[in-house]
């Protein structure tokens, strides 16, 4: 558990150990070209980036996307999406594993096609067969308080709940639940999916969320660099808001009746 | 010639090929694909010396772009 | 993390100074915040904090209301022994001192449990000395399991054991786990515990996680008030209450303020704690801790007992024994300390009725039982 007060000036988002230098995570998916990614990319200012595994499409020729990011700068983070049980995302870690990509393993496992909503059971044992087997796991799930604690517990190294569904750009329409998550976690909270406008990820770090995942909202804007920039900038913004501690609205003591009236002056 | 199944399509190659033969062959760069021959993950470093034999079942994964 | 590994982490002497010396503006900072962390907490137990106290104490109110409702739970003590091979300073059971020596047998605890469930309790409290021969782990699983039918809720409060040992109380019908630290202050946990295996300062810090592992659904934890400085008690229970909430999260966690009192067999308080003291640190406690249960016993003199009612306070014992068979024969000696409420049970409820609380008996009982 990272106790709020061994918070240092530098403030790094620490990941299984790991020093973090960005708070922003983005997603590969969905943007026009590789190019614009990559500018992209740049322009978020993101230390880790989620990539997927697809079977090769023998019959037609693609752009190889790991061309296009600098795997010196970057942290790739693969994910196991188009898992439908434990057994798949196992074996998609695991082939992610074997190509060299990372050891770390973004856990989704999705079997409603409709709304690519986590699967709780799948997710809580496949999270469990993945950290028996060394991976440092992130698991994407809904925002369940007692499954975030469940995870935590199978030794999972952040939990990373959505804000509403994946894609929807409706932001964090799961706060009420994600500020219990953030009030119990003793491992990093990072909102993932669902945020659409900048002001979302603000609200999601002033809540104390330690990062937000962002991909649709920056891959589809009708200008992605800048809107990465802009996610950038909330994020930052956000978790300065969260660690200056905004103040609520001051009770005034009121003379008559006086609740401590019963201890008398001396004491 | 031997048949093994690539991607989940039949395909016949020489007999004592390598994965590097057949990557070659479908000219896809070894450096960008991985590996799983049979089930199991095939580690990057060995990959391309692997031989194939009659009637594997090899799938051919790359990472693609996604969130 | 062990709660041990979790206190090195922590800036301990940062929090004390500025329990010490908070700045008006950092307790003004404290008591507007949001979410308080626990260097809020030193603020709010701060002497700058003092004048505030009753604003404190309408937040701790609010909170409270709001999270527990108006009631107050009730529970009893049941002494099953005063035998010890300790050697606390503080304590009237310590080995030294030549009081009348008993452990109860089944029988005799299962007839002052009907006492006391006839007098409407269904919470009790098993307390003991630290005897580990004639009061060992098989005793006490004994005694819980010949309770477990008649009383729904059953804790203990004994000498520290193994995990194992707490799942074995818990299939025996135990719920709860009650273990003071006594103090934090290490220095003086050296002193006033001079001899015997309760030196062991880290193996006592770590019971609670330990209960909790054992299936123990209720964990009770505290401070001696008066053995050391009672701001420095507060930020290590602060952080240790906080720490046993995120990490043992099965279990409801409360946290008990006796104050040491002037006894015939023990020190005197080298460190005493003022009434305003105390209701500063239950008001903190609830400002940081929404969740917490906060525990006051008969220790504690009637009136104060009813003015902390409105401040935070969850939890009561009343008509309360300390020394063992005391509900069925009292007694004046083998008492383990003297308690200062001493109206009866049904007394206790009216006042709390008074005080516009509903007095709780029972609020839980679980759902299958083996």
């Amino acid at each position: 558990m990272q106790a709020p007060e061994t918070r240092t000036a530098r403030d790094p988002l620490v990941i299984a150990g790991r020093a973090i230098s960005s708070r922003l995570l983005v997603g590969t998916g969905k943007f026009t070209s590789p190019e614009v990614m990559a500018e992209a990319l740049d322009a978020s200012g993101a230390e880790i980036v989620t990539v997927a595994l697809r079977r090769v499409d023998l019959d037609s020729r693609e752009p190889n996307l790991l061309e296009f990011i600098d795997r010196e700068r970057y942290l790739l983070l693969p994910n196991t999406s188009g898992a439908e049980s434990a057994e798949e995302a196992v074996r998609l870690a695991r082939l992610a594993r074997a190509a060299g990509l990372s050891d770390w393993i973004k856990l989704e496992v999705t079997p409603d096609p409709k709304w690519l909503l986590p699967d709780p059971v799948e997710t809580l044992r496949a999270a469990e067969m993945l950290v028996k087997e060394g991976f440092t796991v992130l698991p994407y799930i809904g925002a369940d308080p007692v499954l975030a604690r469940r995870l935590e517990e199978a030794g999972a190294a952040t939990v990373m709940p959505l804000g509403s569904p994946i894609g929807s750009s409706r932001g964090l329409k799961t706060r009420d639940a994600v500020a219990i998550i953030v009030e119990q976690a003793g491992v990093p909270v990072v909102v993932d999916a669902g945020l659409g406008a900048p002001s979302h990820a603000a609200e999601a770090m002033e809540l104390g969320a330690d990062a937000v995942l962002i991909n649709t909202a920056i891959a589809v804007a009708r200008d992605p660099v800048q809107m990465a920039r802009g996610f950038r900038l909330a994020v930052e913004a956000g978790r300065a808001g969260y660690l200056a501690g905004a103040a609520g609205p001051r009770e005034r003591a009121e003379a008559s009746s006086p609740l401590t009236g019963f201890l008398g002056e001396g004491g | 010639m031997i048949e093994i199944t690539v991607n989940g399509k039949r395909r016949t190659i020489a007999a004592g090929a390598t994965l590097g033969d057949l990557l070659r062959a479908l000219d896809l760069d070894a450096r960008w694909v991985v590996a799983e021959l049979n089930g199991e993950p095939l580690e990057k470093g060995r990959m391309t010396s692997v031989v194939l034999a009659s009637g594997d079942s090899l799938e051919l994964v790359r990472a693609v772009a996604g969130g | 993390m062990s709660f041990r590994e979790h206190l090195l982490e922590l800036p301990v002497d940062a929090l004390v100074a500025r329990a010490r010396d908070a700045s008006e503006a950092e307790v003004a900072r404290a008591l507007a915040a949001e979410r308080r962390d626990l260097f809020d907490v030193a603020a709010l137990l701060s002497p700058a904090a003092e004048p505030f106290l009753e604003e404190m104490a309408r937040l701790a109110h609010r909170i409270t209301v709001q999270r527990f409702g108006r009631t107050i739970q009730l529970y009893a003590p049941l002494y099953v022994s005063n035998e010890c091979v300790e050697s606390c300073t503080y304590c009237s059971f310590a080995i030294r001192n030549r009081i009348r020596r008993r452990t109860l047998t089944v029988a005799e605890s299962v007839a002052e449990a009907r006492i006391l469930t006839g007098r409407g309790f269904r919470h009790l409290l098993l307390v003991s000395g630290e005897h580990p021969r004639i009061v060992p782990p098989e005793y006490i699983a004994e005694v819980l399991s010949a309770l477990h039918t008649d009383v729904p809720s059953l804790s203990v409060e004994v000498q520290p054991q193994t995990e194992e040992v707490y799942g074995e109380w818990v299939r025996s019908g135990a719920e709860g786990l009650t273990i003071y630290q006594e103090t934090y202050d290490r220095e003086v946990y050296a002193e006033v515990h001079p001899r015997g295996k309760k030196r062991d300062f880290d193996w006592r810090l770590e019971t609670p996680e330990r209960g909790a592992a054992g299936g123990m659904k209720r964990i009770g934890i505290g401070a001696l008030l008066g053995l050391s400085d009672w701001r420095l008690e507060g930020i290590h229970l602060a952080a240790h209450a906080r720490y046993l909430m995120r990490r043992c999260w099965r279990a409801f966690i409360s946290v008990s303020f006796p104050r040491l009192r002037p006894a015939s067999f023990s020190i005197d308080p080298p460190r005493p704690v003022a009434d305003r003291h105390l209701a500063q640190l239950v008001c903190a406690f609830r400002l940081f801790l929404p969740d917490l249960g906060l525990v006051l016993s008969t220790r504690e003199k009637a009136a104060f007992r009813d003015g902390m009612i409105r401040l935070g306070i969850t939890q009561m014992s009343a008509g309360s024994r300390t020394e063992p068979g005391g509900y069925s024969a009292p007694e004046e000696t083998g008492k383990q300390f003297e308690i200062e409420d001493r109206r009866r049970p049904d007394e206790v409820s009216t006042a709390i009725r008074r005080s516009g609380y509903d007095p709780v008996w029972k609020d839980w009982e679980a759902a299958l039982n083996d």
